[in-house]
């Protein structure tokens, strides 16, 4: 079958603002989601699940969230790690007090109060902008590791100072704790990023995503045709950071199992995420997938055709993936701010006139 | 007042829909508005013209509210305009175009457009969000009257395209696009017809004839052109200085002495 846009003619308003205008997306992405969820669980092991799949769908999540601010919303934030944080000590709180409370409810629950977080540390974003709010954000998310460091309530006066997730069952299968299945923690993780990318995906089509683009294009005509700034950056805050919350918990319930704020949820985090969203594509939900994607695959594919094939000390391969990471982000920042999902689009421009280019 | 006369053409000219009384606008030192009082009919077109840096884009946004005057009232159907942020005005009815365009460049023609039915959106955030009934019926419809609003201007070829590969000209009409999908009562107009070609030019001049006369929207505008604005206005403010230095029909404005001097007076651009 040929990729075709001619001939796709739409009779319908509504037809034309659906997510995959081309019928033949559509079915690729049919066909990803019933791989995703009918034959993925029955495969996968405990590295596959560990290595690859759990974190690329978490960091999928976390990068959608940021790119909502960022991407969406053109706010600076390097305060995703202290987000996240949030979302993983609010889960912690919650499973430790409230025994009974379902994953999901903890999970929904621990968005939720990393949202009303995040608004509360988006609210200088009325008044500063770019590289004031980048600071600022910055602060945020120093000062949130330091909190859950240094207030013992937090991580319930242990010893350690470190959190750990108890063991956790949905529908009579454990999804926390180390006895776990890889295959449940998968499906557990996979179910919040496709409804929270289909979520994402309806608010940037419409027309709270037309108010967020607004104000990242030109904030004043934005406020000039209608758009009230403040809930517009407020929202998306909310909208990013609960977002974030949720990768967060997933971080900590689900993949690490336990956690030490410095470590899990460092400055690193920040960065790391902020670089999926640029690698994959700013103001794109495909690409927040394909950025998370390539930089949990990146370090599992260098460490394999290096040090496993070329015989590279381990060491050295790991410094050879900044030098890659660092290349690739100067090169998307300056030659295509759009990222994956941009090149992805032009590479299917040139497939859709295959093989006849005139 | 004056309520309803017919113009020449046939359009009808209703009562005072806004007025400015005692306008004064100062910048630190700067005068930019000195004391202006005028009014605007509704239906009607009326022009502000002057020299460069006469204070016309000023008294625009002073309509709009972007800027606060320190002294004087604006009065918008019958009441006196309590302080208000620009979005709140936009929401009262009154949209406008700007002088150095103001698009939104990341987003193509089509959400440009969509940005200006942002005032006629009803449905909350999580209607949104799971974009079910309400939702998705508003979006249809605000895409229909977006379609009319492009077929009206003639950009359907461009309905896609991102608004930063558009040359200047079809910028302008994309501006006023995003500005007439609104069904504002009053349209601000900041020179739409400044750096266009004289082909340009004409289809500009027709577009907001149309306009004033297909839906009857009030329109204020700018511009540069004597010519023009004869033409399309019924009505010409003329400002020199941050004073207003005439007002009336434009034969009236063209007669008058004072105008003439400060147009010989200056050179045009
Ligand atoms: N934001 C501003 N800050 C300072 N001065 C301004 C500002 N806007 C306009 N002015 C001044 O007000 C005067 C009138 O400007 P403007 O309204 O743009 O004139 P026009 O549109 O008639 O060319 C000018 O002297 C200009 O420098
Ligand atoms: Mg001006």
């Amino acid at each position: 079958m040929f990729y075709r846009e001619a001939g796709d003619f739409k009779t319908s308003y509504a037809a034309d603002s659906q997510t995959f205008p081309i019928a033949f997306d559509r079915w690729r992405y049919y066909f990803v989601i019933a791989a995703g969820f009918g034959l993925l669980p029955f495969i996968i092991n405990d590295y596959w699940s560990n290595a690859i799949l759990l974190p690329f769908l978490i960091y999928a999540i976390a990068a959608i969230g940021l790119n909502i601010l960022v991407g969406y919303c053109g706010q600076v934030s390097l305060g995703t790690g202290g987000f996240m944080a949030v979302g993983a000590y609010t889960s912690y709180k919650l499973m430790t007090a409230f025994p009974w409370l379902d994953m999901v409810s903890i999970t929904i629950l621990s968005g939720v109060m990393t949202a009303i977080v995040g608004v509360a540390f988006g609210l200088p974003s009325l008044r500063i902008k770019g590289f004031y709010l980048a600071v600022a954000t910055l602060a945020a998310q120093f000062f949130l590791i330091w909190l859950f460091n240094r207030v013992p309530w937090f991580f319930n006066y242990s010893a350690s100072g470190q959190i750990s997730a108890p063991e956790r069952s949905l529908f009579g299968q454990a999804v926390t704790g180390p006895a776990a299945d890889p295959s449940a923690k998968y499906l557990f993780c996979l179910v919040f990023a496709f409804a929270l990318a289909w979520l994402a995906r309806n608010l940037t089509r419409g027309s709270v995503g037309r108010q967020w683009m607004a104000i990242r294009d030109m904030d004043i005509a934005a406020e000039i045709i209608g758009v009230n700034p403040l809930r517009a950056k407020l929202s998306a805050f909310a909208v990013s950071s609960f977002y974030v919350g949720i990768a967060g918990a997933l971080f900590f319930t689900v993949y690490l199992g336990a956690a030490e704020p410095g470590t899990a949820f460092g400055i690193q985090k920040s960065f790391l995420v902020l670089f999926m969203v640029i690698i994959g594509g700013l103001g794109s939900i495909f690409g927040s997938f394909a950025g998370a994607a390539f930089m949990v695959l990146l370090p599992v594919l260098l460490t394999n055709v290096l040090t496993g094939a070329f015989g590279w000390d381990s060491a050295l391969a790991r410094h050879f993936e900044f030098v890659i990471v660092g290349g690739l982000i100067m090169f998307f920042l300056i030659v295509e701010p759009h990222g994956l999902a941009r090149l992805w689009a032009l590479a299917k421009e040139k497939l859709r006139l295959w093989p006849f280019p005139h | 007042m004056l309520d309803q006369t017919v113009t020449a053409d046939g359009r009808t000219i209703g009562g005072v829909v806004m007025e400015m009384r005692n306008i004064t606008l100062r910048f630190g030192g700067v005068i930019a508005i000195k004391d202006i009082s005028f009014d605007v009919r509704e239906g009607e077109i009326r022009a502000i013209i002057g020299p460069n840096g006469a204070g016309k884009s000023s008294m625009l946004n002073v309509m709009s509210g972007f800027y606060h005057p320190q002294e004087g009232e604006v009065w918008f159907r019958g009441e006196k305009r309590r302080p208000m942020r620009p979005y709140q005005i936009a929401r009262q009815g009154i949209a406008r175009t700007f002088q150095n365009i103001a698009l939104f460049d990341g987003m193509s023609v089509l959400d440009n457009i969509m940005t200006g039915r942002l005032n006629h959106m009803k449905s909350n955030f999580l209607e949104q969000a799971i974009w079910w009934g309400k939702a998705e019926r508003e979006e249809v419809a605000n895409r229909a009257k977006a379609e009319e609003v492009i077929d009206f201007l003639e950009i359907q070829s461009i309905r896609k395209t991102p608004v930063g590969r558009l040359p200047y000209g079809l910028k302008k009409r994309v501006e006023l696009a995003r500005a007439l999908v609104a069904e504002p009562k009053i349209l601000l107009l900041d020179e739409p017809m400044a750096g266009m070609n004289v082909e340009e030019k004409e289809d500009m001049c027709r577009f907001i004839l149309d306009v004033n006369d297909e839906f009857g929207t009030t329109i204020v505008l700018i511009e540069h052109d004597m010519g023009v604005v004869m033409d399309l206005s019924d009505r010409v403010v003329v400002m020199d200085y941050g004073k207003k230095i005439g007002d009336g029909v434009p034969d009236e404005v063209r007669a008058n002495q004072e105008v003439i001097d400060a147009y010989l007076g200056v050179s045009h651009d």
